[in-house]
């Protein structure tokens, strides 16, 4: 962060770590979650070793997708409360998907979009934590009243479906926006990468 | 246990249509609560037929041994107490175990392929060999039957003994009853029996006597002839009118096809939207500048992606 051609630090290694293992983790569990929940898509429990396997590794990535990620995102929580601008930036997402964002209030270090799948994830994953833990075989299910179980599967199922739809943007947002991706593999931008989507935290940082 | 000799009407997990080419009769067991003597014969002969050991429990001061259905007690006699309105006192036993449900929460609620089936005779058996240990099974069962073992984390109930039946047998327990109160036959028969009982029942004063053949879960291949079966939840809490719960319906019902469709279209839609818009690429002569941020009027299309 020094001279001008000099790349920006957007996130540091243990940063990097952390998303990279949280998002395989989440890709597991939606793959593992996936055979458990439609006839159709049965077959991916062969993914973690068959229906055994399948059942009994998933709530232990669950796990570690819960901490793993809590480290990552709790941290980022400043950087994430939804302001005005954001509100504005969301009502003309469409101009923004179309390469046109003027007029549109400056970003922070993160926009509209990224702040509203913030929430969606930490949210979703307590509902998927708490759910999952009053289902899970062998260990805790036959704690909890049948009834509460059977509100547990569902809310899981809802809920993990919601966050694999706002994880299917999410990935479609960071392929698209160029430069995204390298951001998490590789730590940094480029000064123009900044300026051009995040020029509030650009000010900051740059 | 898979048995060739019996079709299968419906399999867990499975969306195209199982083997079935025959036709076989409907088969079930009727058990007359108003001659049940309690004497555990068709527990120990479900036991041994079953080659089942529970571990050996202690006297809590009551008939009930085991207290309760286990992953190796398929069928548990209940018993309870009860006083009529002028003082008499009536005895309830009613055998525990699996209905045989036509409509079976437990197969609907199964995520492993071939877990749980349904025979053309209308056996619910389970293939523990593809029991995954999930426990949805209890959660979609009406009745509270199915158990999961502690040992090997599968779920295990009563069989209906499909294994003689598929060779011509009566269950085990009917096989031991000692008073004629566990009847087995084709399901027309034995609602045919049920009536005639149920008649001399009333007769004998019982005027709420009935059968038990609940038709929210599409009716049962496990009947029971009831005394008083105007207020089934007298014997041991057999529930009055069982459906699946809304909750395992909603879950197994529209949540699946809905579900999948949104995830796989939001992907094919991300995928296209990309390929018809192009990647948002940042150009770097354009936005060098010194060192400052941009100008707030200027064009700063914000982006996603993190």
């Amino acid at each position: 962060m020094t001279t001008r051609n000099d790349q920006i630090e957007r996130y540091t290694g243990s940063q990097r770590a952390a998303h990279w293992v949280s998002a395989i983790s989440f890709i597991l569990l939606a793959l593992s979650g996936l055979a458990l929940f439609h006839p159709a898509m049965a077959w991916l429990a062969n993914l973690l070793g068959g229906g055994q396997w399948n059942r009994i590794l998933h709530p232990f990535i669950g796990v570690l997708w819960f901490l793993v990620f809590a480290r990552f995102a709790l941290p980022l929580m400043g950087s994430n409360v939804i302001t005005g601008g954001d509100l504005k930036w969301l009502a003309q997402v469409r101009r923004v998907l179309a390469h046109d964002a003027s007029g549109i209030p400056p970003v922070g270090r993160y926009n509209g979009g990224q702040k509203v799948l913030y929430w969606v994830l930490l949210l979703g994953m307590l509902v998927l934590l708490a759910s999952g833990v009053v289902i899970w075989e062998p260990y805790f299910a036959d704690r909890f009243p049948v009834d509460l179980r059977r509100i547990a599967v569902l809310a899981h199922a809802v809920t993990a479906w919601g966050l694999i739809l706002s994880i299917i943007v999410h990935v479609t947002a960071s392929v698209w926006t160029a430069g995204s991706l390298t951001a998490m593999v590789r730590g940094k931008v480029s000064r123009a990468w900044a300026k051009h989507h995040h020029p509030g935290w650009y000010r900051e940082v740059g | 246990m898979a048995l060739q000799s019996l079709d299968i009407e419906r399999r867990s997990a499975t969306t195209v249509p199982p083997p079935g080419v025959r036709t076989p009769a409907q088969v079930a067991k009727l058990i007359d609560i108003s001659k049940c003597i309690g004497c555990k014969a068709c527990q120990a002969a479900c036991l041994e037929w079953n080659d089942l050991r529970d571990e050996v429990g202690v006297c809590h001061g009551t008939y009930d041994n085991p207290t309760d259905l286990s992953a190796k007690s398929w069928t548990v006699m209940r018993f309870h107490e009860a006083q009529t309105a002028d003082g008499r006192l009536e005895w309830h036993i009613r055998k525990d175990g699996c209905m045989h449900c036509a409509d079976p929460g437990c197969l609907k609620a199964c995520p492993s392929p071939g877990a749980i089936v349904q025979y053309a005779n209308g056996i619910v058996d389970f293939h523990s060999e593809h029991c995954i240990g999930c426990g949805y099974c209890l959660m979609g069962c009406p009745f509270h039957i199915p158990r999961l073992s502690q040992e090997d984390h599968r779920a295990y109930k009563c069989t209906l003994c499909s294994d003689r039946v598929a060779v011509g047998l009566e269950p085990a327990c009917v096989k031991s009853c000692p008073t004629g109160c566990i009847g087995f036959g084709s399901k027309e028969d034995m609602v045919h029996v049920a009536a005639g009982r149920v008649a001399e029942l009333k007769e004998r004063g019982f005027a709420h006597a009935g059968l038990y053949d609940p038709q929210g879960v599409g009716g049962t291949h496990v009947m029971y002839v009831l005394p008083h079966a105007d207020q089934p939840e007298l014997y041991s809490g057999l529930p009055k009118d069982p459906t699946i719960s809304p909750w395992v319906q909603l879950w197994k019902g529209i949540a699946k096809p809905i579900g999948l469709a949104a995830i796989g279209l939001a992907a094919l839609g991300g995928f296209l939207f990309y390929v018809k818009s192009g990647p948002e690429e940042v150009h770097e002569e354009s936005e060098a500048g010194p060192g400052g941020p941009a100008s707030p009027g200027g064009a700063q299309p914000p982006a996603g992606g993190r």
